[in-house]
């Protein structure tokens, strides 16, 4: 066993070994899923809970659709609704949720840490599919596979990482997960919008995109967190989309052959320009998408494996 | 009268700063005597043998926050008193962040009233400096004054409003109050959950800049220059505030300085995994700060440690990090955490209690700080050298926010005693 963590909370605490294993589980899935073969007995007999404490669809489509597949009981919660609104504290609605005994938690929430939080009070496995601006493990590793088959390999590429990186925890994730891989990453954002201390992560800082993007294979585009921010981080979206944008002036900077990533949802005429979004040469966003099911499969599939093999354990021991 | 007679005592004296083999005599809650001999003879004395270890002039905690009125399940003045005998603190100046805030001589009184019932050590309280800590109108500060209040401070509230601000300082410095603020340049730092650096963007919490300290400071300052009042800046944290700071110092402004221990002896990294225990107003700062800052301590550039006592209950702590409340509790923690100060060998036990006692009874207009005749018998007794893991479900205070849990520490208090009354031991 090459995979041995109880919980998917974040890229940091992943050995590169353990990501390889998840990708290439991932990759068999979305072959087989491709080629129409199901898997309903994986995860069957297991409940699954969603708990989206902040808007989402791709995501929570993406983990819902993920847990059907390899045949799990699936139950999505949208928190705003519930009794967070009532004034109930995290803690309070992880217990809750624990007593019903759930295998698998899929959580995403506003506030960076929190979902380590909670996976401190539960007995299940926890995934985290978004916390503030900490992590989002389950994006890299799909954008890591979907890089894997584009490029056909994950290390010694030149990955820029452009735009909202300060408001990002796609970027964060990203950064770890390509820097464990060793790959050369380039972070390219206005100033407002790059951490401090981010050359110290090992990572190239560039203000200019046609500097950045030189000679690069890859490019990550990111969101503009426009709900996320709360005072003037960047004059007007059109200023940022003439400095910032990924249009094909900019993107000639880079490799002919380099691939345009995405995370979604676009902000078209903000951060990408459609064209190149949708350029079939050159966008790999749809495998993005795809290659999302196939690693929330594994990444469920895993922690099921290490969950089960925990609860045998146990009960060998009361015996 | 009752003559309580310490023998073999290392006495730690902040003003001569000695640290040497002596006696001390106390009658009468006063200290009557101090003796270079470690064993001499005074007849019809209680005897205390030290037994060669520290004895030293009881800690003075400006900034301590009980929480009555309001919020007793958090802290008393019982359970206050207790942790701060536990901790060797003799006197605390306790802040006014209450709910409701303490603007009002009638909210002082029953302040004023619930300490002389309660608590075991001697108590001063401050009073805002405007109505509901809220930075707009000036509060009583003259009847407040008159009620009692030592000093006049919005904790760590920020007066935005410089006109608000400068009026508050010329009115108090026409009664000689002393103003204590908090700073940090409240705009730049809203929202802000820990001090900007690698470790903010590796962990995605919002942070402030170090420099929201110096902005500030640099406004107050320009403003004691306006008004020539008194003033003390709660807790300096950054390297970067240190030189305005010196500056201020030279050219004669009436301006003091505190820290919290818990800037000296932890840093950003200690919150680690969004350990909430570790989130403070200011947050930790960086090693570099922390080592520039234990520095201007030694030097006498910072006059005054506190343990900036901010009980909070497990419900406002156990929260997603940016939400959870902000302070620790310290007074049992204040002496065993500065003494790593000086087991690090960065400053000096007479050093420490210039720090811990002398200054801030000074800045206070007390007597207490001094172990010499007609001082008030104010002591802590300590081994420093004892070793402890704290645990803290043990702490005295109500509230069991401490960031030292599990923590070895070096320092126990053996005795304390106010007035010549043993109010806390081991």
């Amino acid at each position: 066993m090459t995979f041995n963590a109880q919980h998917l909370l974040g890229i940091e605490h992943l050995h590169p070994v353990e990501i390889t294993t998840l990708l290439d589980l991932a990759d068999q899935y979305a072959e087989q899923t491709r080629r129409g073969v199901r898997h309903k007995d994986v995860l069957a007999g297991l409940t699954q809970i969603n708990m989206f404490f902040e808007n989402s669809t791709r995501t929570q489509a993406s983990f819902e659709l993920a847990g059907k597949r390899l045949g799990a009981d699936v139950m999505s919660m949208a928190m705003q609704a519930s009794s967070i609104t009532k004034g109930e504290t995290l803690i309070d609605t992880a217990l809750t949720l624990n007593a019903m005994h759930p295998d698998l938690l899929v959580v995403r929430h506003p506030h960076s840490g929190a979902v380590d939080l909670l996976a401190q009070k539960v007995n299940c496995a926890v995934l985290n599919a978004g916390d503030g601006r900490h992590e989002h493990p389950t994006q890299a590793l799909l954008d890591a596979l979907t890089i894997r088959r584009a490029k056909g390999r994950l290390h010694r590429l030149s990955i820029a990482i452009c735009g909202d990186i300060a408001h990002s925890r796609v970027a964060r994730s990203n950064i770890m997960l390509l820097g464990k891989m060793e790959n050369r990453i380039r972070l390219i954002a206005p100033p407002t919008l790059m951490p401090t201390g981010m050359d110290e992560f090992g990572c190239e800082v560039f203000t200019d995109m046609r500097e950045g993007l030189k000679d690069v294979d890859v490019v990550m585009m990111l969101r503009l967190q426009k709900e996320r921010m709360d005072g003037g981080f960047i004059p007007s979206e059109r200023e940022y989309f003439h400095r910032y944008g990924l249009d094909a002036e900019k993107l000639s900077y880079a490799k002919p052959d380099a691939i345009v990533m995405h995370p979604g949802p676009m902000n078209r005429g903000v951060e990408i320009d459609g064209n190149i979004a949708d350029d079939i040469n050159r966008s790999v966003i749809q495998t993005q998408v795809e290659m999302g099911v196939a690693v929330r499969m594994a990444a469920m599939d895993l922690l099921a494996q290490n969950l089960r093999a925990k609860r045998a354990a146990r009960e060998d021991a009361v015996c | 009268m009752t003559k309580t007679l310490f023998i073999n005592a290392r006495l730690i004296d902040p003003v001569a700063q000695t640290d040497s083999l002596g006696a001390l005599l106390v009658k009468d809650g006063m200290i009557a005597e101090v003796f270079e001999t470690a064993e001499p003879e005074v007849k019809g004395a209680v005897v205390v043998n030290c037994a060669g270890h520290c004895l030293a002039p009881g800690i003075v905690d400006i900034g301590v926050k009980v929480s009555e009125p309001g919020e007793r399940h958090k802290e008393s003045f019982r359970s206050a008193g207790r942790a701060a005998a536990a901790g060797g603190v003799t006197t605390i100046v306790t802040r006014p962040d209450t709910l409701p805030a303490i603007d009002t001589p009638e909210v002082l009184e029953f302040v004023a009233r619930r300490a002389a019932q309660d608590a075991a050590v001697r108590v001063l309280p401050m009073a805002a400096l405007t109505k509901g800590r809220e930075g707009r109108e000036m509060t009583e500060i003259g009847f407040l004054q008159d009620a009692g209040a030592v000093a006049f401070t919005d904790c760590d509230r920020v007066i935005t409003n410089t006109k608000v601000f400068s009026r508050a300082l010329t009115y108090a410095n026409s009664l000689d109050a002393l103003v204590i603020a908090h700073v940090q340049e409240p705009n730049l730092s809203d929202g802000a959950a820990v001090t900007s650096g690698k470790f903010a963007s590796l962990r995605g919490l919002p942070a402030v800049s170090p420099m929201a300290e110096r902005m500030a400071l640099d406004r107050d300052i320009a403003l004691l220059e306006m008004t020539g009042a008194r003033y003390h800046a709660d807790q300096i944290t950054t390297a970067r505030a240190l030189p305005a700071l010196e500056r201020a110092k030279r050219n004669g402004l009436r301006i003091t300085a505190g820290v919290g221990v818990h800037h000296l002896t932890l840093n950003e990294l200690d919150v680690a995994d969004y350990r909430t225990f570790f989130k403070l107003k200011p947050p930790l700062r960086s090693e570099n700060d922390r080592l520039a800052v234990v520095q201007a301590v030694a030097d006498g550039l910072i006059d005054i440690i506190c343990s900036m006592h901010t009980p909070q209950d497990e419900e406002s702590k156990r929260l997603p990090y940016e939400e959870a409340a902000s302070g620790a509790v310290g007074l049992e923690t204040l002496l065993p955490a500065a003494l790593r100060l000086y087991h690090a060998e960065m400053i000096s036990l007479p050093q420490l209690f210039a720090a811990l006692s002398l200054n801030p009874s000074r800045l206070m207009g007390l007597e207490t700080g001094r172990l010499r005749e007609g001082a008030p018998a104010d002591l802590v007794w300590f081994d420093p050298d004892a070793p402890f893991q704290l645990d803290r479900t043990n702490l005295q205070s109500k509230s069991k926010n401490t960031p030292f849990d599990g923590a070895r520490l070096q320092g126990v208090v053996l005795g304390t005693w106010v007035g010549g009354t043993l109010v806390g031991d081991k």
